[in-house]
């Protein structure tokens, strides 16, 4: 998961390249194309038509499907467990997409136009990095890393708020059903923060300075500044990141799966764990090809969606 | 005057929040180093009273760590050359060689980029099972090589799309042939690029998870991630253990952060900047 959203930052590319100036024989670099179409078709698209064609079958993994049509979904729209997963979907996106682009922006600009103007720009590398760490880290590690921080006997955390005389928020910070999915949101903005942060400074080193001298000669302070220059001016990369972090929200698994598995009761389940359940332990493949393919038509229209403010955003600015 | 007074107070306050990013990593490490006594004795937070390394043999040799190790290194890079290889092939069919239906070609590639694998995860284990390929490192490899290659097609289909005319045209005249281009002008010219995409895939590579859970079964095969993510999900380690397994596990991605650093960073800047 960690790897796939740092693949945002490259999204916000804009490549145009002038059309060929004569007819040039164009055949033999379709060969050049040929190994990595039949890789595709092989890797990517087989298993994504037998998924799709497994969502319309009742199928237990063994044998032949039986083809039951619309059941699956009919039965998806009626589980109580199927919509709790998306919904937990919804907080997801909350921590992972929302509040790191909401401080990801203010920390690169404060980093960028404070630390960077005053301090240097080691110190702004040295804090970067910092930020950026968890980022390189497999996500099981930081599950583990963090399952031992929150654990309710002898976890740093409760042994923290003892130590300084709050033993009453002590808490079993991933067994307590109402308590584990916001434990788990904060674990993902840790996660996460780093991706927005460094996107965001590379996309403010193409804001003109020169717009934020003259804003500060007429006496618009920093937060003035903040809002109506650089938030404009790095627009593009915030749908980008928006997009991107949004996606890697709703495919989120290693987390849940090292944090809580679902637990407690389903606290924290979400769609790709929940697919995961249902193929490998229920062994209901049909059943979860079709949350799967649900999975996969939200992830694809908010892909589009996403290319489309950030297209209209680059044009605009 | 005003703001002098106040960036002292943005830098502290920028300075407390990236040490509550690195607060985990250091509470793990001091922790890994206390033997079980002094840790239930002392607690975790206490500064530890010398150096145990026991904890962390014992974990080593428990897990076979050698050999996750070993697994990761391969599977990975495995995969970083070969997606490079992949993307370079499509990019130079896409990019340079401006082949019919290219815009098509690419919005396939980058769709295939956006699936979420839980729509590939049952057929790749099912038919992995029907050609043999299940519960082998090979397998691993052949998926990821075309996931990551799907996201290296699409980026390096730009970067060749500007890549300077003239100086391909030069070499045809020179009677160079398109394979001869490709190896000797455009691979040579366009490293940068190519060492940035080899970076990020082994990295990716490294910190997958799903897939290589549900395909890597044998503890043989078993890369760092999925080793480490079963143990935890087995809740069968006691806090001495899931130290030094988060210690271990932290310890590569700190040394490949430190060693790629700048690229990094710099390929997160080469892509977002216009």
């Amino acid at each position: 998961m960690t790897a796939i959203v740092e693949r945002g930052s490259r999204a916000v590319g804009k490549h145009q390249a002038g059309s060929p100036r004569r007819p040039r024989p164009r055949g033999s670099y379709a060969l050049f194309l040929l190994p990595g179409v039949l890789a595709f078709l092989a890797v990517v698209v087989v298993p994504f038509v037998m998924n799709t064609y497994v969502s319309f079958t009742d199928w237990q993994g063994v044998g032949s499907p039986q083809w039951s049509g619309l059941a699956n979904y009919r039965e998806l729209m009626d589980d109580s467990e199927f919509w709790e997963s998306f919904r937990h979907s919804l907080f997801m996106v909350v921590a992972m997409a929302v509040v790191p682009t909401a401080i990801g922006l203010v920390l690169a600009a404060a980093l960028f136009d404070y630390v960077g103007r005053h301090f240097g720009s080691k110190t702004v590398a040295v804090l970067r990095a910092c930020f950026y760490l968890p980022q390189v880290l497999p996500i099981a590690v930081a599950g583990i890393v963090w399952s031992w921080i929150l654990a309710p006997d002898n976890g740093s955390l409760n042994e923290l708020l003892g130590a300084i005389g709050l033993s009453s928020w002590q808490q079993d910070w991933l067994g307590d059903p109402d308590l584990a999915l916001y434990s788990v949101m904060g674990v993902m903005v840790w996660v996460q923060i780093g991706f927005p942060l460094v996107v965001f400074m590379a996309g403010l080193q193409r804001v003109d300075p020169q717009l934020h001298e003259a804003a500060e000669l007429d006496g618009a302070g920093w937060w003035r500044r903040f809002w109506h220059i650089t938030l404009p001016q790095i627009r593009p990369e915030t749908y980008v990141v928006l997009t991107w972090c949004s996606i890697a929200a709703l495919k989120v698994f290693g987390a849940v799966y090292v944090l809580t598995k679902g637990g407690p009761g389903g606290a924290t389940n979400v769609p790709s764990y929940f697919s995961f359940t249902t193929f490998f332990e229920k062994t209901q493949v049909g059943y979860g090809a079709a949350i799967s393919t649900v999975l996969t038509v939200i992830i694809l229209a908010l892909s589009l969606i996403g290319l489309k403010l950030q297209s209209r955003a680059e044009e605009a600015s | 005057m005003s703001t002098a007074l106040r960036r002292y107070p943005v830098l502290i306050a920028l300075c407390v929040a990236a040490l509550f990013m690195i607060v985990p990593f250091l509470i793990v490490a001091m922790n890994a180093i206390k033997s079980p006594t002094e840790y239930s004795r002392n607690g975790p937070l206490s500064l530890p009273e010398g150096l145990y390394l026991d904890g962390l043999k014992d974990f080593w040799e428990r897990v076979d760590y050698t050999q996750k190790l070993v697994n990761s290194v391969l599977i990975s890079g495995a995969v970083a050359g070969l997606a490079v290889v992949l993307s370079v092939l499509n990019a130079y069919a896409i990019g340079i060689g401006r082949v019919k239906g290219r815009t098509w070609v690419l919005a396939f590639f980058v769709l295939a980029n956006m699936l979420p694998q839980e729509a590939l995860v049952y057929p790749v284990y099912y038919l992995s099972k029907e050609v043999g390929l299940y519960d082998t490192r090979l397998s691993v490899i052949i998926v990821f090589t075309v996931i990551q290659a799907a996201f290296g097609t699409y980026l390096l289909a730009s970067v060749l799309g500007r890549f300077p005319r003239e100086i391909i045209e030069a070499a045809r005249i020179d009677g160079a042939n398109k394979w001869q281009v490709l190896w000797r002008i455009v691979v040579p010219v366009s490293r940068p690029t190519l060492g940035v995409l080899l970076v990020f895939f082994f990295i990716w590579t490294w910190n997958e998870f799903l897939l290589p859970l549900v395909m890597l079964i044998s503890n043989d095969n078993q890369t760092v991630s999925v080793a480490l993510g079963v143990l935890q999900g087995q809740r069968l380690m006691d806090a001495t253990m899931t130290n030094a397994a988060a210690l271990l596990g932290v310890l590569p991605a700190i040394v490949f952060f430190l060693l790629f650093q700048r690229t990094l960073t710099r390929g997160i800047a080469v892509g977002a900047v216009k």
